[in-house]
């Protein structure tokens, strides 16, 4: 076998490629949003694909999200694969109803004769010092509408291969690209063939005997490093990386939970209908009896989003994990 | 002068002249809304258009009024009457050719039916039994649209996709005079404009937003003005007057095929029925304003025209009622027998493959109607 080059790439370089090659596979892949074309995005993961492919397949469109999403759902009626960007999480707003009303419904609408293969592209989440409407986790509004699939890398890797099958997709699916992760690097050979991860399965991050953390997105690395900071504490944790919320994989959570007895969820979106909630109610009647403690949280206040000189205490960091594992019921069993 | 002002330096070049980016004036709609029918162009109409378009209105009067009179007998849940708007429903399907695409509204049945789609599944959504009942691919009718206006940028994006591919293929999408203030109203006609997408936008101004006048809408000269500030022409048309909206729509149509982008066509109508069925109309409008529309009813306009060129008699009257009657009553039957129901199919279309949740829940009612099943045994 030979041996590839693995280089340095960051999430964004990856969702680039991502791209970049499904459009060059398959030409009804059109890329369409605010500043996509020209300037190749405000965080330039389109960079490139204007020139490459030309202004009908990469669009420049007009400053109105429910107009560019709504009239990427009647290209998808004739047959196109529209990628659109949504320039910030909560930008993506004004296209909610669209997203809700539409895209989600039309293949039941229709009992299947009019898939909606659509990919919403949505920068979220904090941590990068963003002013007001710049930082919010709305995965939660997302994952409560039937229809959609909810996904988002933590990896350079993932980032491309989910990508890769977000497009793929004949459903519509959003895809929730963690900001401050996208100049995060990884060794990671872009001219290889990529297999495309397949939406709906978790992975498990880290292997350990003593809790889970259940995390996605931009905190699985916070997770990762909280895991290396417990040892000191003589707990092994194990991180298991959803990737993707809708479909939710029960078996790969539990499986990991019946192991270990114990479980933490940690996000950056707030607690309070957050998906912690769905996470820690699915894992706790499934896997009740081989339960330590009760299922805990590590969330963003139920605020809204912090001013950036204050954001750093709502994000889930690592003393907050590490005080939630700590209230793990330890003395009862182990 | 100042010292300032010697240095020179500081005086800033003008910016280059401000120019209008086109002449508004040809965007512009009439002043009047344009008729055909009592005017002396009606005699240049084709006479078996004239017939088939009487022809295509009586049957849509009573398929209108069959089914209203199914909503009494609880065979549809709920029906939004297109009942003295047949000219703009019935024109509307005729002015596309078969590889376009209508986008209906809720209240557009009737307009989906001109276009070939069967009744009983147009109206399947308002029946209940599911939500699109058709195939929207077999006739180009995109599902009926409850969300105001969310269908006109769907109608943009078909038609700007179609026009990417090289197919010479027309959208023409319909909304209410209400659905004119949402925001996606905005939108779509912006991108249809900037695209210069072959999309026609047919507005029947039938007076109400459920209760709200025209007045509590918008403070526009008419709806076909705000074309203008697009950069797309606005056409304001009788939509009672059959020959008029076809022809103006059948000019949309084919300036879009040829590469002459957008139209907004503003339709002039009114709705004779209450809102929908379930509507009391008396509450915000009385009978004197509806009796001043009788007289300017879509099918006399027609008869009028038609029986004073001799072109029609009674006989020939009598003849399209009788087609019409048969329509109804071959509709009627066929509404009442009960729809056949699938349970399944509430968990079967929501993803390409059902997700392991979405598989649990099917499990969990398949074996609550089995038991349901076993306890009426
Ligand atoms: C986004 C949205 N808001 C409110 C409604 C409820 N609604 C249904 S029909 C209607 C009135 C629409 O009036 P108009 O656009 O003039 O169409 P018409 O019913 O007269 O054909 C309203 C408010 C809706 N369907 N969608
Ligand atoms: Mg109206």
């Amino acid at each position: 076998m030979a041996t590839v080059a693995l280089k340095p790439a960051t999430m964004a370089q990856a969702l680039t490629r991502a791209m970049r090659d499904a459009m060059a596979e398959d030409p009804t892949v059109h890329v369409m949003g605010e500043d996509v074309g020209t300037l190749g995005g405000v965080f330039r993961v389109t960079d490139g694909l204007a020139k490459e492919f030309g202004e009908d397949r990469c669009t420049d469109t007009p400053l109105a999200e429910a107009g560019i999403l709504g009239t990427a759902v009647g290209m998808a009626m004739y047959g196109l694969r529209p990628v659109v960007e949504m320039q910030f999480d909560a930008f993506a707003y004004p296209a909610f109803e669209q997203l809700v009303s539409h895209v989600a419904r039309m293949r039941n609408r229709t009992r299947g004769r009019m898939p909606l293969p659509i990919t919403v592209r949505i920068p979220y989440g904090g941590g990068i010092g963003g002013v007001e409407h710049h930082s919010d986790s709305s995965e939660a509004y997302y994952m409560a509408t039937p229809g959609l699939h909810v996904v988002t890398p933590a990896t350079v890797p993932d980032a491309y291969g989910l990508l890769r099958a977000a497009i793929a997709s004949d459903d519509p699916v959003v895809f929730l690209e963690p900001k401050r992760l996208y100049w995060s690097k990884d060794t990671w050979n872009p001219d290889d063939p990529q297999t495309v991860e397949p939406i709906g399965r978790a992975v498990v991050r880290r292997s350990g005997r003593s809790a889970t953390l259940i995390t996605y997105g931009p905190s699985v690395p916070v997770c990762l490093e909280a895991a290396e900071a417990a040892r000191a504490e003589g707990w092994d944790l194990e991180v298991v990386d959803l990737r993707s919320l809708v479909p939710f994989d029960d078996e790969t959570v539990c499986a990991s939970v019946r192991r270990t007895g114990r479980a933490v969820v940690v996000h950056e979106s707030g607690s309070f209908g957050g998906p912690g909630g769905e996470i820690a109610a699915r894992v706790t009647e499934r896997c009740f009896h081989h339960l330590e403690a009760p299922v805990l949280r590590v969330a963003g206040f139920d605020v809204p989003y912090p001013p950036p000189m204050l954001e750093r205490h709502h994000l889930p960091g690592v003393d907050r994990i590490l005080d939630a594992v700590a209230r793990l019921q330890w003395e009862a069993g182990h | 002068m100042t010292v300032m002002e010697q240095r020179g330096a500081y005086r800033p070049t003008p910016p280059p002249a401000w120019q209008p980016r086109m002449d508004a004036a040809p965007l512009l709609p009439d002043p009047e809304p344009y008729r055909v029918l009592g005017t002396e162009a009606a005699a240049k109409a084709d006479p078996g258009l004239l017939r088939r378009l009487h022809a295509e209105l009586v049957r849509g009067r009573r398929y209108n009024a069959q089914a209203t009179a199914l909503t009494k007998q609880g065979r549809l849940a709920v029906y939004p009457s297109s009942t003295g708007q047949e000219a703009c429903e019935v024109a509307a399907a005729l002015a596309l050719e078969e590889r376009d695409w209508l986008f209906p509204s809720y209240r557009d049945t009737l307009a989906a039916v001109a276009r070939g789609v069967d009744p009983v599944e147009a109206l399947t959504l308002l029946r209940g039994d599911w939500h699109t009942g058709y195939d929207p691919h077999e006739h180009r009718v995109a599902p009926l649209s409850t969300p105001l206006a969310t269908q006109l940028p769907h109608a943009v994006g078909l038609a700007h996709a179609a026009r990417l591919k090289g197919d010479d293929v027309v959208a023409l999408a319909m909304v209410g005079d209400g659905g004119t203030s949402e925001g996606d109203f905005h939108e779509a006609l912006n991108f249809a404009a900037v695209w210069q997408a072959p999309v026609v936008f047919l507005v029947q101004n039938n007076g109400f937003a459920i209760s709200v006048p025209l007045a509590k809408q918008t403070a526009a000269p008419s709806l076909a003005h705000k074309a203008v500030g697009y950069g797309m022409p606005g056409r304001l048309v009788d939509g009672n007057d059959a020959v008029a909206v076809l022809e103006v729509l059948t000019d949309a149509v084919r300036r879009a095929r040829t590469g002459g982008g957008p139209t907004l066509v503003e339709a002039i109508t009114y709705r004779v029925e209450a809102h929908t069925n379930a509507d009391d109309a008396t509450r915000y409008r009385g009978d004197a304003e509806v009796e001043a529309w009788r007289d300017h009813d879509p099918i006399l306009l027609l008869e009028r025209e038609l029986t004073g060129r001799g072109l029609l008699d009674e006989d020939g009257i009598d003849a399209a009622r009788q087609d019409a009657e048969t329509f109804a009553a071959a509709l009627r039957e066929r509404m009442n027998q009960d729809p056949s129901l699938d349970p399944m199919d509430l968990f079967d279309h929501v993803y390409a493959e059902p997700t392991p949740q979405l598989r649990e829940q099917r499990a969990l009612l398949t074996a609550e109607l089995e038991a349901e099943q076993e306890g009426s045994h």
